[in-house]
């Protein structure tokens, strides 16, 4: 699609060089700082063997560390998808005040550091928290346990089903659900008929991309998650260990796992908006 | 209000608001009472300590330098997916994401690996007389990395928007192909940018995962802020880290507020 403003031969052969420098300078970076680090993780993880690979990825450590950040997972995407709706719902289709500040406190958690979201559920729940001495004497334990891993999850990707749908039900109005109503549909039925049908690439969407985030995050898990081995180990806080461990092929090894996993969801995402593009439309410049 | 035809204001409003507040804004008082907790006097005895003035310039720096550096190659980035064809062309485009959908552990092992004096990268740069890896200059890396789609995808949509006309009345009146993008089409693309900068600001400013394994952490020297919160807490300083906490809290809402500022901007100027 190079420049289509007809001009002397002389110059568009000076254009031409232009052109391909930029492409070159743009591609090598693309190349050396994106695509370079990802080879890095495969090939660390295969350098000793596929033997080796197999051995880290089925130790019974790894496989407690993917279990159990299946489990954060499903309970924190489903948690923060029914969020989003009601959310996108209220947000679409109602005009009240205050919705502005609603609409950032959504948002909010997107520019929390991994660390200090976190810290807030430790100094909430912690044995020095608020509500510390109240949990220490029914002996529940919710940091340095799952549900505060849980609790990590939900805060760090509580936007980004909300975030698909707000901007996509903003523009699509609320014309086919008012018409359902007249014609007598009852309420849920009106969701599940006309609603869900028209934003469901989008939510799907989201959820992708929610469950990426919260099956890779980090910081905030790691801040909550008191490093027991085996049992509140997610994959990448064991990739963690293992690489401070020294052993390298085990931590690249399951690290490439969380690889795959974010180029399934770079492909499929890539899908969706292929071929979804129009019922994915009028999103906002996103963040994560 | 015409639009409560529909159902369900109270019942979505009233689970979304008793969600947030649960999830969201409880657990931010219960750090901003943590800090408070300091006093006045103690919160400015931990915001001056040397280890937080260190960390606090390293984290901002580097995290200025590294929204500068995004700036200036996602544009080009971004001119070239939208203005060129070349072959391979959406595979490069959907590369542009890998940051966002890499976990940050898994992008922190393989920069540090690769810019390590023995990997692929460090063998031959530290010959050369530049380390990144366990230097500060790591710290930018990984900043860079994970901040580098925000610019892109910013400036990716204004620029296909953009109307042709304009570029070739500017040429028909005599503008020279660098004219034309200095004095029309930067000035169009700048709230966009801006825009793109500020999100990889904030984003590299709060960065962990991806930082703590190639900056090698030294103490004073290549230690950043949200470092310092997870030292304090190992440390069982829970109010320290709050207040630290605070502090980042407060530049993220900065921001924000900066970003959403630019999003009204760049509204405007693309609705004209």
């Amino acid at each position: 699609m190079a420049a289509v403003i007809p001009l002397a031969p002389r110059r568009s052969r000076a254009r031409r060089v232009v052109h391909a420098l930029l492409i070159a300078a743009a591609l090598s970076f693309l190349l050396l700082f994106l695509l370079l680090p990802l080879a890095a993780v495969f090939v660390e993880a295969l350098r000793k063997g596929v033997g080796v690979y197999l051995a880290a990825v089925v130790d019974p450590e790894a496989i407690a560390a993917i279990k159990l950040t299946l489990l954060v997972a499903a309970i924190a995407v489903p948690l923060n998808t029914v969020f989003g709706v009601a959310a996108a719902w209220a947000m679409t289709r109602f005009e009240f005040r205050g919705k502005a500040v609603l609409g950032a406190l959504i948002d909010l958690p997107f520019s929390v550091s991994p660390v200090v979201s976190g810290l807030i559920y430790v100094l909430l729940f912690g044995a020095q928290g608020w509500f510390g001495p109240w949990l220490e004497k029914y002996d529940i334990k919710l940091i340095f346990a799952v549900p505060g891993l849980v609790l990590a999850t939900v805060f760090v990707t509580l936007p980004f089903v909300a975030r698909e749908l707000i901007p996509l039900m903003q523009s699509q109005g609320s014309d086919e659900e008012e018409a359902a109503r007249v014609l007598g549909a009852s309420g849920w039925q009106t969701f599940f008929r006309v609603t869900l049908p028209n934003i469901r690439w989008a939510l799907l969407y989201g959820v992708l991309l929610c469950n990426a985030r919260a099956m890779g995050e980090f910081g905030a898990v790691s801040v909550v998650s008191g490093h027991i081995r085996g049992l509140t180990n997610t994959m990448p806080l064991h990739v963690e260990i293992l690489y401070n461990d020294y052993n390298y092929a085990g931590a690249f090894a399951v690290a490439s796992l969380l690889a795959f996993l974010a180029l399934v969801t770079l492909g499929f995402k890539t899908f969706l908006e292929w071929r979804y593009g129009a019922e994915l439309a009028a999103r906002a410049p996103r963040g994560h | 209000m015409a639009r409560r035809v529909l159902p369900g204001f109270g019942l979505s409003l009233g689970y979304t608001l008793a969600y947030l507040g649960l999830i969201v804004l409880l657990p931010l008082a219960a750090l901003a009472v943590k800090a408070s907790g300091l006093g006045l006097g103690g919160l400015w005895d931990t915001l001056t300590s040397a280890q937080v003035l260190a960390a606090l310039r390293l984290s901002f720096g580097a995290a200025l330098l590294s929204a500068v550096i995004n700036a200036v190659v996602g544009l080009l980035v971004a001119w070239v997916l939208v203005r060129y064809t070349f072959p391979g062309r959406r595979l490069f485009d959907a590369l542009v994401d890998l940051p966002f959908a890499l976990p940050t552990a898994v992008a922190g092992i393989a920069l540090t690996t690769l810019y390590a004096p023995k990997g692929w990268l460090g063998a031959w740069l530290v010959p050369l007389g530049v380390k990144i890896a366990f230097t500060p200059l790591g710290v930018l890396v990984a900043m860079i990395f994970v901040g580098f789609p925000f610019v892109v995808r910013t400036v990716q949509p204004v620029l296909e928007s953009l109307d042709r006309d304009i570029e070739e009345a500017a040429t028909m009146l005599g503008a020279s192909r660098l004219q034309t993008f200095t004095r029309v089409l930067f000035p169009l693309l700048l709230p966009a940018l801006l825009t793109g900068f500020a999100l990889a600001l904030a984003r590299a400013v709060g960065e962990y995962g991806s930082v703590i394994f190639i900056a090698g952490n030294i103490p004073l020297k290549s230690e950043i802020l949200p470092l310092v919160i997870v030292k304090q807490l190992e440390q069982h300083k829970y109010s320290d880290a709050a207040a630290v906490g605070v502090i980042m809290l407060a530049l993220s809402f900065l921001l924000l507020l900066a970003i959403s500022l630019l999003q009204r901007w760049t509204q405007r100027w693309t609705e004209r």
